[in-house]
């Protein structure tokens, strides 16, 4: 806690990633991006999302039901690599015990974690007039279910201990044995049932989805990481400007 | 190596002064999984589809209960920094634990899932799968449990925090074994079984020798 307060500014010369890592010059930097990044966030998400319930083309078969794809999909994708965002913060964490990493790690879980639940919502609300149900046991909604708990059980942990640092190092360690592991459920659940559809996009193939749908979906995706990255920097620098606080009453009631 | 058989002595004896630890999970383990029959009458036709699912679901939650006193005894008491500061790696003391918790608990379950199974009126004809499925599968729990205890050591909620963050990951382990245990040609599980415990044998050792440092510090 008071090594955030008590670590200095690395003074090396010449460009060096490690620099970005100080809190206070994240402070510095990010506090006056974030109010710019978050109106980018909303026009993005709110350009994309008109454009695709009000203006793309419905599915031929699925009706206008198919227009929940431009909330759920980008929720889906900024779910999954929120996961990895918060396991490479966990490395750095855990190997350069970086302060910046270990808040990161910290704040990314209810992000991702609120990104994930909208892609349960999100899909049970379209299962309801597609499949039939709101919930089937389908290989890739279980996946994104078990990629929920993993979420849940992190924002748990980290919170859980007394000794902060303890706190970071246990959530860091959990975090890294559920990406290992995250493979391994996601191939074991779809060896034991899978419904949903496969892909449709796909980064080294041609898509199978029109291109009157298909930009309507990158522009929602683009807003939805902006949104992502404004809503964990604007946790990441409240969550610095907390610490801060605490070490000076800290400091303060020392010395009374 | 005599560090290593003299810890796992150590957590033997204990766990023989302390049977009622052990049997509280067996205990549990038999009860639990008597509660079904009941919330789901006692046809047998309904029952013998059940009953592998849920001697597996029954082991998995009777392993975790002994598990938040695997490692905290020896935080609290301060043993567990004695057991760091001795020269044995951090990975060897949080295996030794692992394999105390198999010899304790998972072994006593898997002995007794026979009955249980048998009593749910599995077809007896498919008990050996299912016990040949458990003990992979008793094992995976343990190294997972273990890895799971290290890691919510110290922390205030662990008692629950421990199933929280230890259930999910084992879902792999249950969907293989309970398939292992049901199947006509348990071949491709056991050999995925098989694979997951190998993984986890090195990894999950090595991951709560982090977890045990972190909370040493």
């Amino acid at each position: 806690m008071s090594d955030i307060q008590a670590m200095p500014a690395p003074r090396g010369a010449g460009f060096n990633l490690h620099k970005f890592a100080n809190p206070g010059r994240f402070l510095r930097i990010f506090s006056p991006i974030l109010p710019w990044l978050a109106v980018f966030a909303v026009v993005v998400c709110v350009v994309g999302i008109v454009w695709g319930f009000v203006f793309a083309p419905a599915d031929w078969q699925q009706g206008d039901a198919s227009r929940i794809m431009y909330v759920h999909v980008p929720a889906a994708w900024v779910a999954m690599n929120g996961y990895a965002a918060l396991a490479i913060c966990s490395f750095i964490s855990l190997v350069w015990r970086h302060p910046l990493a270990d808040l990161a790690a910290m704040e990314i879980g209810p992000v991702g974690a609120a990104f994930t639940a909208m892609c349960l919502v999100s899909g049970a609300l379209w299962g309801k007039p597609e499949w039939g149900a709101y919930w089937v046991w389908d290989a890739r909604l279980t996946s994104v279910l078990v990629l929920f708990f993993l979420y849940l059980g992190h924002i748990a942990l980290i919170r859980a201990f007394d000794n902060q640092q303890h706190g970071y190092r246990a959530a860091a360690i959990l975090a890294l044995v559920g990406a290992i592991n995250l493979p391994i459920i996601v191939f074991s659940v779809q060896w034991w049932n899978t419904l949903h559809q496969g892909n449709s996009i796909s980064l080294t193939g041609p898509s199978k989805i029109y291109i009157t749908m298909l930009w309507p979906l990158l522009i929602t995706t683009i807003g939805f990481y902006l949104a992502f990255a404004a809503l964990v920097v604007a946790r990441l620098c409240s969550a610095i400007m907390e610490t801060r606080t605490r070490a000076l009453l800290f400091a303060q009631a020392e010395r009374s | 190596m005599n560090a290593f058989r003299a810890l796992l002595t150590r957590e033997l004896r204990l766990a023989l002064r302390h049977a009622g630890d052990s049997m509280a999970a067996l205990l549990f383990f038999i009860i639990a999984g008597t509660m079904f029959p009941f919330a789901l009458g006692p046809a047998p036709s309904t029952l013998a589809v059940i009953a592998p699912g849920v001697v597996w679901v029954c082991a998995l939650l009777a392993a975790l209960l002994p598990l938040d006193r695997l490692f905290s005894a020896d935080f609290e008491d301060g043993s567990l920094d004695q057991l760091l500061l001795s020269g044995l790696p951090a990975s060897a003391i949080a295996l030794a634990k692992m394999i105390a918790h198999w010899l304790t608990t998972g072994l006593p379950l898997l002995l007794i899932s026979g009955p249980l199974a048998i009593m749910l009126r599995a077809d007896v004809a498919h008990v050996p799968a299912l016990l040949l499925s458990l003990l992979p599968g008793t094992l995976i729990l343990s190294l997972f449990g273990g890895l799971g205890a290290a890691i919510t050591l110290g922390a205030r909620r662990s008692t629950i925090l421990l199933p929280l963050i230890t259930l999910p990951l084992t879902i792999p382990v249950l969907i293989f074994g309970a398939a292992a245990a049901t199947s006509q040609h348990p071949k491709a599980e056991f050999l995925l079984l098989a694979a997951i415990l190998a993984f986890t044998v090195p990894l999950a050792p090595l991951a709560a020798a982090a977890a045990l440092r972190a909370a040493a510090e």
